[in-house]
């Protein structure tokens, strides 16, 4: 019996490699977060120096916390905002507005930032000066700007869902008399809750990792996570960005997995109730 | 009495469904359409030293309203040779990467589209897993790979390939590595999601009709994925035009970049008029990108 090996084809072969290409890079930057030597480039033994004197940088310890609170509002009101557009758009037909609606929904994704962060800005300035808000910037501003961009991100997840959606449950909700806020509610949020959450922590990602924006419509009084390691990074590579860089990998990696799990088992559990339908 | 009360009702939802289109048209109008009047008209207005650093478009007075239209930053940006290296090597940054991204990234869509169905989805997240970290830390990432002391030419010097390091930090090259790593898996999405759209059958009819795998790749495959490599060319190239971080760690003087120039503009020489009048034209360069982009993905949106 001959064992017949199929070659691999071309395209499974950079698969591979643009996946090593992908990962090599953080690969490394995790090795060397535990390298003994301040050179970056030189291996000098085993040593976890880094993390401690990572933990006890204060300014990269409150950035951290000024970070995360935004990313949370930014990301809770982004999801909300974001919703309403994409039930809006795949809902409502045509309407007065839905051209300019579309458009604005879905520049923000290619816009670039510099333009985005400059833009914005000269509003908050022209606010100030006319109405006296906002009197100065900071989170409350970089929570607006995040939020803007971040609703876009979610508006096309959640639109994606909401056309899957088999709109005849909705449909007959609303003939047995259900009002359309209750039938959103009870009807068509649940189905898409995956969605919603998908839209959640996109945009959490997004407002954690946005750099250009953030320094632009921010004032003196935030700096965020990123806006530090920016001004370290600047100066060339340092060993406890490292560590920083292997804890964050580390955590987005858990919240992937975990992610994956809870998809595989929905999936799982579908193909269960599928087939117990099939044998009734 | 029944036909008044259903008009009321009727009424009443449009009142609601109005509410319901406003909140996000309005949110937007003003946070994203209004701010861009703003920088024409900034971008209009002479440079002064003031808080804000510019000066009024309008005055009134003496019973007139003077109107100050001021075309000098735009004529300045023509003037000077720099903004116009600036724009071109943006533009040209951008292409070269895009065009790598492409043929990295359309091998890789393919691939996962063809792979066994429980293998779809976890590729579907390595592909996705590192633009969820850090986008500055995948660009920091690279300083330390490309640098002359760096991984690659350490190991090029160890194994004796080289005698001296090759400069790689600071060009073009590292700019463009930099971008093609940060925006490919941007590239990957559309493309994967175009992929597994298309219909075996149709791959299936083209080998019975006694096409051959190349040629049923040009003629089925590939202007079926148009839409796909359209969406993931823009997804890259508009804001690679504008990059401003990763010219800013990897380039150098010689990789000029607009975003990076705007930038310098804004923050370094307080020159608010002149920042806005480069945004203005870097969208005005951007507008046909993001109109096609805009109709791709509007089509999405609405089916």
């Amino acid at each position: 019996m001959s064992r017949v090996r199929r070659r691999p084809s071309f395209t499974t072969v950079m698969l591979v490699v643009g996946l090593l290409f992908l990962y090599l890079p953080m690969v490394v930057l995790v090795v060397y977060s535990f390298n003994a030597s301040r050179l970056v480039t030189v291996w000098a033994g085993f040593s976890t120096q880094w993390y401690a004197e990572l933990f006890r940088d204060r300014q990269i310890l409150s950035a951290v916390w000024t970070s995360l609170k935004i990313a949370f509002f930014s990301a809770s009101m982004a999801v909300c905002l974001g919703t309403v557009a994409a039930f809006v758009m795949t809902r409502y037909g045509n309407f007065r507005g839905k051209t300019a609606l579309s458009s604005m929904v879905t520049a923000p994704l290619v816009m670039p930032e510099v333009i985005t962060g400059l833009s914005l800005l000269l509003l908050f300035v022209q606010m100030a000066q006319l109405i006296g808000w906002p009197a100065d910037r900071g989170m409350a501003t970089i929570w607006i700007a995040h939020t803007t961009f971040c609703s876009a991100y979610v508006a096309v997840v959640v639109a994606a869902r909401l056309r899957e959606v088999d709109r005849s449950i909705e449909e007959a909700a609303m003939d047995l008399g259900s009002p359309p806020v209750k039938t959103f509610f009870f009807v068509t949020l649940p189905v898409i809750t995956p969605a919603l959450a998908a839209g959640w922590l996109l945009a959490f990602t997004l407002s954690l990792d946005d750099l250009v924006i953030a320094s632009f419509v921010s004032g003196p009084g935030a700096n965020t996570l990123p806006m530090v390691v920016f001004s370290s990074v600047r100066m060339g590579v340092s060993p406890t960005i490292n560590a920083l860089a292997t804890l964050i990998i580390l955590a987005v990696s858990l919240a992937t997995l975990l992610a994956w799990y809870l998809m595989r088992r929905g999936e799982a559990k579908r193909q269960m109730l599928l087939q117990q339908t099939d044998s009734a | 009495m029944m036909p008044s009360r259903i008009a009321g009702f009727v009424k009443r939802m449009q009142l609601g469904k109005r509410a319901v289109i406003a909140f996000p048209l309005v949110w937007l109008t003003l946070f994203f359409l209004l701010p861009f009047a703003l920088v024409l008209k900034i971008s209009l207005s002479e440079s002064a030293i003031a808080i804000p650093p510019y000066g009024p478009l309008m005055e009134y007075a003496d019973q007139t309203l003077h109107v100050f239209l001021n075309l000098g930053n735009y004529l300045f940006l023509l003037s000077d040779s720099l903004y116009v290296a600036a724009y071109w090597g943006s533009i040209k940054t951008a292409f070269i990467s895009t065009t790598v991204c492409l043929l990295i990234g359309y091998p890789m869509a393919y691939a996962m589209a063809q792979a066994p169905g429980r293998w779809q989805l976890i590729l579907l997240l390595l592909v996705m897993l590192p633009s969820w970290t850090s986008f500055l830390i995948r660009i920091y990432a690279w300083m330390g790979i490309l640098s002359n002391s760096g991984l690659i030419n350490n190991l090029l010097i160890g194994v004796g390939l080289i005698e001296s390091p090759l400069r790689m930090m600071n060009t073009q090259f590292a700019v463009v590595i930099g971008i093609v790593y940060a925006y490919l898996p941007f590239m990957v999405l559309p493309l994967y999601a175009h992929l597994t759209r298309l219909d075996n059958a149709l791959l299936e009819a083209a080998s019975d009709l006694g096409s051959r795998k190349f040629n049923t790749f040009l003629k089925v495959t590939l202007p079926l994925s148009m839409g796909g490599i359209m969406a993931g060319s823009m997804l890259v190239f508009i804001p690679a035009v504008g990059e401003f971080v990763i010219p800013e760690l990897l380039g150098g003087p010689n990789t000029l970049m607009i975003g990076k120039v705007l930038w310098e503009e804004f923050f370094l020489n307080r020159d608010w008029p002149v920042a806005s009048a480069l945004a203005m034209v870097m969208l005005l360069l951007l507008l046909i990108p993001i109109v096609w982009f805009h109709r791709y993905q509007s089509r999405e949106l609405e089916e």
